[in-house]
């Protein structure tokens, strides 16, 4: 029997380009369950912005929204790692003690004469180190992936406090700083001016790099494999284990690269910075419509889910009347409510 | 067929285990063109042997020779890229995944810029139509498809890696008949393109329908090769389960029934179209007090989903149940010890026993779940029972202190079943009570379930073994493919050869009708020597 | 005692999980103990009768571990795990400093017992919240902690408004200060806690009904366990012994620090329960050995201030420690040092051929 040659299934000849992208949007709709989750955080973002501007006003401008991803740059970060951590069912806690350690530990060395370029690379081994030391624990000696990372977390914490527990500052011309620093991109009236900084640059390019590799990779489709089944994955030749580890080491580099973002930024660093920043990186990720059982999600919604974060707290602080503390309630209650309906989504699908 | 060297040769095979010999010099040939069935019982060796072939369990003996050359897999990678694959009966795909996907992961085709989509898609399809299957939108998840149509994806994945043997091990027990059908179109396709495919079934119908050559195994031994179509049926179920038709009509039951008056009799339970989809059809069942009945069929005919049922471990779809002539619904088995119904479980690793507690905690476990944890059972109390079963089962050894992880298989069984007697149950159904215990345990269980009928007690008994059903049931309850198919009412002359031609007998009109047996592909037609036997013999009409 | 007799004893208590748990308490006693030799010396303050000395300041800081502790054993013990103690011990500090302050009435035994009457509702209130996600929504238990030990450390900063607050109470600051019969009140209630507690979970069939869940839910389910309603007790009650913890730990200092009262106190209750002896995946738990695993931790925080040591890397360490425990907890740990592995695995070496089989009927 002779192989049958394949019919070519496309869009009829003479349609119209509308209805070929409406066609190409509904076969990416029907073809991936996570699209619809991502499609309403990005509308949750939309409805906030316009929310915002009716509400407060001063939202849609360019030095908010700029201002908005100078700010978040490190949480992006943060929740593209957390994303591959979480696609193949498991979790990184220790993604704020990673920061904490590696900032300190980074100024700490600056102020000491390193040279700067060097201290960079170094903060982010730490990560590195820290993210594998997880994954061996999880892969290799089978401890579940919480309590390993909250182990990493607290042992991150206890080596920053080690280091030390005062705020310890980045000399003012360090070349660090630098990737902190504000370009104009376009000049607008007054202090209405889209402004980027080298930090949002690199966060947008480990953003385009994780798509790369989670949608274009064998590597990338490893992991949405194992967290479909890990069972499955390995019965069918695919490199788990090596995979697993694999996830752990690029959220533990991708949270020293965000030290380094937000250090620049910032010019402090200390012991008790990035607490509860797990939490964020996790809540960006589940709003962006990523399941927390693994398998399904997008780091493009990653992102946006850091930005609804990000644009809650601008929110918050213009509204004036919500007091500062609440901040954390109201996050994890988001978050609450998000594992609540993908519990119900899920769970109707198994009957 | 072609006549040629077989592709695999597996010569005196034999894996032992701490305390067990799985396989003992067994013996496999398989050639290129046909379609192998492997036959046995639970505990053959069946899945064993197949682990052998793909290395993911290393020989202690023999030679595995595959292509000519004498090969030793490492695991199912291993064998894969030497053109072996495999496909189970849970679907090992990704149904988070397209489909497309999942026929190409882990070979997808790559360009410049990564993964070339467009391509590796194309080839999925190209895959997908040796199958007949080009039809399908590869960017679909596979979620989106039927079990059967996941199953036929995982196929053609095996045939995007150019697999010349494909094992298939169980992959019809969650079919219905036009998607085994479905299933074996595209064997026959495949057999005919020269593959060698080696089907696991204990479907008797299916093997008749779709295999050229079949090996029996038997409690890790070779059998016996036979081409299908010389071996009948009869002759196939004796040598699975080991007797020869002389010993089987021998075997007879030795339960004296006093005449009971099944239309006058309230039942204890009755139970009108009960049935759980994927695991068992609508089923009427009755079972009336202090009566033993035994579920007799081969293995995957429902015989446990349908206990389950009954006791609440599995929620019905379907169906009702009249308790005590009031109808009532069991949710979970904390409802089902409440009406006073005890299960014992077939799989007592994963869920019988307690490992880490000790006899006594695992004995008085059931009878403490029902108080609730705020009236615990006086320790004086607890000592008694537990000292009362401990004897009246002979648990060796006889300290209620040690941990029951400890205990041979077939204590723990005793402790098991020592736990569903404290709570006094009304029924108890007791799944595969003997399976894997030594001959003197098993003589002891069955004593205790004559016993308890003798009390009162009615008992639900379901065990492969065909020769115990038949000496201990008053009423064997027949099943097969998921459905019940008759019931025999026990009597002297009823013997263990009834029960098989019951399935037997059954089967082949089943599945002429239902279009299994497709005689236009050229299958081997089926023989029926025996159907005119009728289904099941009346027990008033013998003497 | 006979040799014979002696050493089996010896064996029995060396095999008890918590033992080298006792052995690092007396090792770190002995530690102090060189450095001032007088450091085990018990005094008897002249003027009030109370115990004076380095002991009783261990056995003052224990008492909250140990609320925790035994907690987080029975939370582990069914397969589970609560994140949020900490957070719940500064929600519970923050609400009992909150109602004393509106109440004033420094000396007053009634406002002292409304304080903790409300702030343990609350903390039943949040550990029922925990409860009702695990067992019958089905939530994984880390997720569901974890967010309740984030917001709840929100909630707390929001009962007090953000501030510090500190409240004047005499008969609360005595609980957490007083003595009785000379002994600290605190340590003899938390002991006085800890015996009920165990009573009522080994004497009922409440800890049996524990590890069997923790052991194997299925076949707990089979022998017709519920579970639900026995999770949800067991998360309160880790909420409660929490907020127990907390008021013990702001009635110290009269003042409740919202970001410090409770702050990685999870990793105390999680450490000392793995020092006692249970594993956490679940299963059989020791209270005793939670009690041992409490007061090696108070030890430790003792000794490492005593000896000079900085004491931020007190975390750190014990973070090492939770690792090491879980390593040798580890399947993969205990098999290289000679546990037998039941299931069937592959095997190194083939053994020589059986004998052969009766012949194969093939036919042409």
């Amino acid at each position: 029997m002779t192989t049958v040659q394949t019919p070519r299934v496309d869009a009829p000849v003479e349609a119209s380009a509308f209805s070929k992208i409406v066609d190409r949007v509904k076969r990416v709709v029907s073809s991936n369950p996570s699209v619809l989750p991502t499609v309403a955080a990005i509308v949750i973002f939309v409805g906030m912005v316009i929310y915002g501007e009716v509400a407060y006003g001063r939202i849609v401008q360019y030095n908010t929204l700029s201002n908005l991803f100078i700010n978040n740059a490190h949480l992006i970060i943060l929740a593209v790692g957390m994303t591959f951590v979480i696609l193949t069912g498991g979790i990184d806690l220790s993604v704020g003690s990673v920061i904490a350690l590696s900032s300190v530990a980074g100024v700490m060395l600056a102020n000491a004469g390193w040279n700067p370029w060097l201290v960079i690379v170094l903060m982010v081994l730490i990560g590195t180190v820290i993210g594998l030391a997880s994954g061996i624990l999880i892969q290799y000696f089978n401890v579940q992936p919480f309590i390993a990372t909250l182990a990493m977390m607290f042992l991150g914490r206890g080596l920053a406090a080690l280091l030390s527990t005062r705020p310890e500052r980045l000399a003012d011309d360090s070349p660090i700083l630098w990737l902190g620093e504000q370009f104009k991109l376009i000049d607008g009236e007054k202090v209405n001016d889209v402004v980027i900084t080298p930090g949002v640059i690199i966060a947008l390019l480990v953003v385009l790099i994780a798509f790369f590799v989670l949608h274009r990779t064998r590597t990338g489709r490893t992991v949405y494999a194992i967290g479909g089944s890990e069972s499955s994955s390995a019965l069918m030749g695919l490199a788990v284990p090596r995979t697993k580890i694999l996830v752990y080491v690029i959220s533990g580099t991708l949270s020293g690269i965000a030290a380094v973002v937000y250090t620049s930024r910032l010019g402090i660093a200390q012991n008790i910075t990035g607490i509860g920043w797990e939490l964020d990186a996790i809540a960006a990720t589940v709003i962006g419509g990523t399941l927390l059982t693994g398998g399904y999600g997008y780091v493009l919604g990653s992102v946006v889910g850091a930005l609804v974060l990000g644009l809650m707290n601008v929110l918050i602080t213009r509204d004036g009347g919500i007091p500062p503390e609440m901040t954390t309630i109201i996050t994890g209650g988001i978050l609450l409510v998000f594992v609540l309906l993908q519990r119900a989504v899920t769970s109707k699908r198994h009957t | 067929m072609s006549e040629s060297l077989p592709i695999v040769e597996m010569r005196d095979i034999s894996i032992e285990f701490p305390g067990v010999k799985a396989l003992d010099g067994v013996d496999f040939r398989l050639f290129q063109g046909e379609v192998h069935a492997l036959m046995g019982e639970n505990g053959a060796g069946k899945s064993t042997l197949i682990k052998a072939l793909t290395g993911v369990y290393k020989i202690d003996g023999g030679s595995i020779v595959v292509a000519g050359q004498e090969r030793q897999f490492h695991g199912t990678g291993d064998a894969q890229s030497a053109g072996v694959s495999t496909v189970y009966q849970e679907v090992n795909l990704v149904t988070n995944l397209s489909i497309g996907e999942n026929v190409m992961l882990g070979h997808e085709i790559r360009g410049a810029f990564g993964v070339n989509w467009r391509a590796t898609h194309a080839a999925a399809t190209e895959a997908l139509a040796t199958l007949g299957l080009e039809h399908l939108d590869t960017h679909k998840p596979l979620s989106t498809l039927s079990i059967a149509m996941q199953q036929l994806v995982a196929i053609s994945r095996a045939m995007a890696v150019k697999a010349k043997v494909l094992i298939l091990d169980e992959p019809t027990s969650s079919l219905d008949a036009a998607e085994v059908e479905g299933l074996f179109r595209v064997m026959r396709t495949l057999r005919d393109q020269g593959v060698a495919i080696l089907f696991v079934s204990h479907f008797l119908d299916q093997i008749y329908a779709i295999s050229d050559r079949l090996t029996i195994l038997r409690n890790g031994k070779y059998e016996g090769e036979y081409l299908t179509r010389e071996l009948d049926r009869h002759d196939l179920i004796s040598k699975m389960i080991g007797k020869d038709l002389g010993t089987l009509s021998s075997l007879g039951g030795n339960r004296r029934v006093e005449e009971r008056d099944y239309a006058a009799e309230v039942p204890l339970l009755d139970a009108k179209g009960l049935g759980r989809r994927g695991s068992i059809e609508p089923t009427d069942l009755a079972i009336h007090r202090g009566e033993v009945v035994g579920f007799a069929g081969l293995l995957g005919s429902g015989r446990t989903e349908l206990a389950r049922l009954l006791y609440g471990a599995d929620r019905a779809d379907e169906g009702e149940i009249t308790l005590r002539g009031k109808r009532v619904d069991i949710k979970n088995p904390a409802d089902g010890l409440d009406k006073r119904i005890a299960f014992s479980t077939e799989n007592r690793r994963d869920e019988g026993i307690i490992a880490d507690l000790t006899v006594r905690e695992n004995m008085i476990l059931a009878v403490q779940a029902e108080r609730g944890w705020a009236r615990p059972i006086p320790r004086k109390e607890q000592d008694e029972l537990v000292e009362k079963y401990i004897a009246a089962l002979n648990v060796r050894p006889a300290d209620p202190n040690r941990l029951i992880k400890n205990l041979s298989g077939g204590n723990q069984q005793k402790v098991l079943l020592g736990r569903w007697l404290a709570t006094k149950p009304e029924l108890l159904i007791l799944d595969e009570p003997t399976r894997g215990i030594d001959v003197g345990a098993k003589a002891e269980i069955q004593e205790a379930v004559a016993e308890l009928a003798e009390d009162g007690v009615s008992v639900v008994f379901i065990s492969s073994e065909l020769e115990e059903v038949v000496r201990l049931s008053e009423r064997i309850v027949v099943l097969k493919d998921h459905q019940k198919i008759g019931e025999i009412v026990n009597g002297p002359a009823i013997t263990a050869q009834h029960v098989v031609d019951v399935i037997a007998a059954h089967g082949v009109e089943a599945a002429a009708e239902s279009g299994i047996i497709d005689a236009e592909a050229g299958s081997h037609p089926t023989e029926a020597p025996h159907a005119n036997v009728p289904a099941f013999a009346a027990p008033e009409e013998e003497s | 005692m006979s040799t014979a007799a002696r050493s089996n004893w010896l064996r029995e208590l060396i095999r008890k999980p918590y033992f080298w748990g006792v052995v690092a308490i007396f090792a770190l006693l002995a530690l102090n103990v060189l450095k001032d030799p007088n450091y085990l010396a018990l005094s008897v303050n002249p003027v009030n009768g109370n115990l004076v000395g380095n002991v009783v300041d261990i056995l003052r800081a224990s008492a909250p571990i140990l609320m925790i502790a035994v907690g987080m054993s029975l939370v582990i013990a069914t397969g589970g795990i609560d994140l949020s103690v900490g957070s719940v011990m500064a929600v519970s500090g923050a609400v009992a400093m909150v109602f004393m302050k509106d109440a004033g009435q420094s000396g007053s035994v009634g406002v002292a017992l409304g304080a903790i009457g409300l702030a343990l509702l609350v903390s039943a209130v949040l550990g029922a919240i925990n409860g009702v996600l695990v067992a019958y929504i089905g939530l994984q238990p880390f997720i569901s902690t974890l967010i309740m030990m984030l917001a709840g450390r929100g909630i707390a900063k929001v009962i007090t408004e953000g501030q510090n607050t500190s409240a004047t109470n005499d008969p609360f600051r005595w609980i957490a200060n007083g003595f009785v019969i000379g002994l600290p009140v605190v340590f003899l209630l938390a002991i006085i806690i800890v015996i009920i507690v165990g009573l009522v979970v080994r004497r009922s069939a409440l800890g049996l009904m524990i590890e069997a869940i923790g052991i194997n839910p299925k076949a707990s389910r089979m022998a017709g366990i519920k579970p639900s309603g026995l999770l949800l007790t067991v998360y309160i009650l880790s909420a409660v012994l929490a907020g127990i913890a907390g008021i013990m730990s702001v009635g110290t200092v009269m003042t409740v620090d919202v970001s410090r009262t409770g702050y990685q106190m999870e990793l105390d209750a999680i450490l000392a329960v793995v020092i006692g002896g249970t594993s956490l995946a679940g299963g059989k738990f020791s209270i005793g050995g939670a009690v041992v695993g409490a007061l090696l931790i108070a030890t430790l925080d003792k000794t490492i201030v005593f000896l000079g040591i900085s004491s931020s890397a007190t975390p750190a360490f014990k973070a090492i420690v939770i690792v090491v425990l879980c390593l040798l907890q580890s399947d993969r740990v205990r098999s290289w040092f000679g546990q037998r592995r039941k299931p069937p695995q592959l095997k190194s070496d083939p053994t020589p051929v059986a004998p052969k089989q009766q012949k194969q009927e093939v036919p042409a």
